[in-house]
């Protein structure tokens, strides 16, 4: 299975393309770029060369030394942390505006949640001399101030969205409805393997390279594939990088890590897949976090990049099949991962890799006997450094 | 094409008028007030449209965004729309009535379960705005078994294929939408809308209705002047109904602007298109 695409676009019945008429000659127009880059030995050059050169392909795996030392387990860590651009964003955001110059665009738009999306692509811009403009909610850009001051300095113009919940969410609402005006010259470079086809499939194979790589180090480091595959799921970006690789290796366990927040049943979490439904957000049907007339509910996580009430659609495909699971993380856990691996292993993470981190510890204490696990650590926790300092009271002694 | 949809078109058509549809947010700025927006407007309208509120409309301006948010935050609920809709069709027996919703809040309810309850409620037509042709047969399909007209959306950006498609599975009338707006003043402008619209008729759509950008008089008759079978107005009926709450805009003066509106669909002179056929066969 090289993909579990069913039909283009479909992942079992989930997906699609689920916009006003009017974006979907857009759609259309993108899909053929994308289908026609994937074969041009020209552009792959291209983006190898900047992937190696500009963002620091291929990244380390490392295994952890101390984090689980008394049990049965090993731990290897796939280094998104220190790709430029401090996440792995910075994969498909390079691919992306390849592709917006491959189509003639001269503008490119972007939504952001914590930022990391949003600065990957005014790096892109910068380098690539394209303008760019990013939408983010109100209420994200408080949060991620020194993200907000990156773009900028990077040349990116950032809008504050104050409509709605002031988050992610809306932050793509804006993003869309511009796109509906600026089509003819402007490329809308979606962050996450969310939306409408054919953005969870061309996200999916610019982040591919996550999972090929990881997959040929961790065979060269311990001769064998790991026992699990982990990573973090918001819209699910990173997840299905690190998985595509893996899933036709039937004896590696897939593991989503999704935003437990303060736990699925207070209401105040993001896991859309674990306690979500079925329903259609942002051009996929898909599972999202919504009241029983559809109005789709504002999601909560520590992390403001998994803060979002919707998923990949091929993410609820791998969970129906039974091929991966998603399980929540709690707020609690993913703030002790962050500090263990700070503190055992010298690397501060994102609070969104923490959740997989977090998971993976406590595989680590059930396991009786030997196990690889393979983190995906999807990015850096210096945007967090604020935040959690507020979370922890300061620095503990 | 429902029974409403179809004697509206036809009577205009013989009038030599094209239909001035206003459009409101279910609800908005709250249920109880809407009643009577919706009375004041069904007064001066040959058909409604009417928005059913939900959390992320990606297709409205920040206008109706911002209505449906304060319908919502008074607390419209799907059945509390459905309620404003039977209202209004029980003191309006012929009224055609549209809805346009988000694909949401269709599938939350079950696609057939959501047009029966609009069908019970009166509702004529629904548009879903989210779902283009090319996943609109589900809904299409579901659509007339519960007697209900699916309509689309024509874009400017719309190829051939999607026409056709629009064409076969659209009924009640087209939601057309055009690349420069429709000012009566740009001959240019009025004519690629002409042609457009002609396309359209090429492929046996239902009848076409304008419905961006029109906020004037001059608009309304520049629309039917290129052809059109009606129009919708929403952002400007909108932002006029809150001046009325606001008490920035009196009543009658309400009411004379909205008959200047429809009194504009009264095409003139040549730009009428004689035998111009408004009843899809």
């Amino acid at each position: 299975m090289e993909t579990s695409e069913t039909k283009p676009g479909r992942f079992g019945c989930w997906g699609g393309r689920y916009v006003p008429e009017l974006l979907v000659p857009p759609l259309v127009e993108l899909e053929a770029a994308f289908e026609s880059a994937r074969t041009d030995t020209q552009f792959q050059v291209e983006l190898n060369e900047l992937l190696r050169d500009y963002a620091g392909r291929p990244t380390p795996l490392t295994r952890c030394r101390n984090l689980v030392a008394q049990t049965p387990a090993r731990i290897y860590l796939k280094r998104e942390d220190l790709l430029h651009g401090g996440a792995h964003k910075t994969n498909q955001v390079l691919a992306q505006a390849l592709l917006a110059k491959r189509m003639g665009k001269r503008r490119i738009i972007a939504e952001t949640g914590a930022g990391q999306h949003g600065v990957a692509t005014a790096l892109a811009g910068a380098l690539m001399k394209i303008p760019v403009r990013v939408y983010m909610g109100v209420r994200d850009c408080e949060r991620q101030q020194p993200n907000v001051f990156r773009m900028e300095l990077l040349g990116a113009e950032v809008v504050a969205v104050e409509n709605g919940s002031g988050t992610l969410k809306d932050a793509i609402n804006e993003a869309l409805r511009d796109w509906a005006s600026s089509y003819a010259d402007t490329h809308y470079l979606l962050g996450t393997a969310a939306g409408p086809h054919p953005f969870p499939t061309l996200v999916r194979e610019f982040q591919r390279v996550i999972g090929r790589e990881a997959r040929a180090q961790i065979l060269e480091c311990e001769g064998r594939l790991p026992d699990v595959a982990v990573a973090c799921v918001g819209g699910g970006s990173n997840a299905i990088g690190l998985f595509a690789d893996f899933i036709d290796d039937e004896s590696v366990r897939l593991v989503g890590a999704e935003p437990g927040g303060e736990g699925v049943e207070t209401g105040r979490h993001g896991a859309t897949i674990s306690a979500g439904s079925p329903g259609i957000l942002h051009g996929a049907c898909t599972h999202v976090m919504q009241n029983n007339d559809g109005q789709i509910l504002e999601s909560y996580s520590i992390s403001a990049g998994l803060d979002y009430p919707g998923v990949g659609p091929e993410h609820v495909y791998l969970a129906e099949l039974g091929r991966a699971e998603y399980v929540p993380v709690k707020d609690a856990a993913a703030l002790d991962a962050f500090q263990a691996l700070s503190r055992e292993e010298g690397i501060i993470p994102a609070l969104e890799s923490a959740h997989a981190l977090a998971w993976a510890l406590e595989e680590a204490r059930r396991v009786k006997r030997e196990t690889v696990i393979l983190v995906g650590l999807s990015g850096r926790g210096d945007k967090d450094l604020t935040h959690v300092r507020g979370l922890l009271g300061g620095v503990k002694p | 094409m429902t029974r409403r949809y179809r004697e509206c078109f036809a009577a205009l058509s013989r009038s030599g008028r094209g239909a001035f549809i206003p459009f409101t947010v279910l609800g908005f700025p709250d249920p109880r007030s809407c009643i009577g927006h919706l009375e004041l407007l069904a007064a001066q309208a040959d058909a409604l449209e009417l928005g059913m509120p939900f959390s992320d409309p990606v297709a409205d301006g920040p206008t109706l965004q911002r209505a449906g948010a304060e319908a919502l935050a008074a607390g419209t609920t799907v059945r509390r729309g459905f309620d404003l809709c039977a209202g209004l069709r029980r003191g309006h027996p012929d009224l055609p009535i549209g809805l346009l919703v988000y694909a949401n809040l269709v599938v939350r309810r079950g696609v057939d379960a959501f047009y029966t309850a609009a069908a019970k409620a009166g509702v004529d037509s629904v548009l879903v705005a989210d779902v283009p042709s090319e996943e609109g047969e589900p809904f299409a399909a579901a659509a007339r078994r519960a007697g209900i007209s699916p309509v689309f959306i024509a874009p400017p950006n719309a190829p051939g294929a999607a026409l056709e498609r629009i064409a076969r599975l659209g009924d009640g009338y087209t939601y057309v939408l055009t690349r420069s707006g429709v000012t009566g003043a740009e001959q240019g402008a009025g004519r690629a809308v002409r042609e457009w619209l002609q396309a359209l008729a090429r492929r046996g759509a239902a009848p076409p209705v304008l419905g961006f950008g029109i906020s004037n008089p001059e608009q309304v008759a520049g629309g039917i002047a290129a052809g059109a079978a009606g129009v919708i107005s929403g952002s400007a009926v909108v932002t006029r109904l809150r001046e009325l709450e606001a008490g920035e805009l009196g009543i009658s003066a309400m009411q004379d602007w909205l008959r200047s509106m429809r009194d504009a669909t009264l095409a003139t002179g040549d730009e009428v298109a004689p035998g111009r056929s408004c009843v899809r066969q």
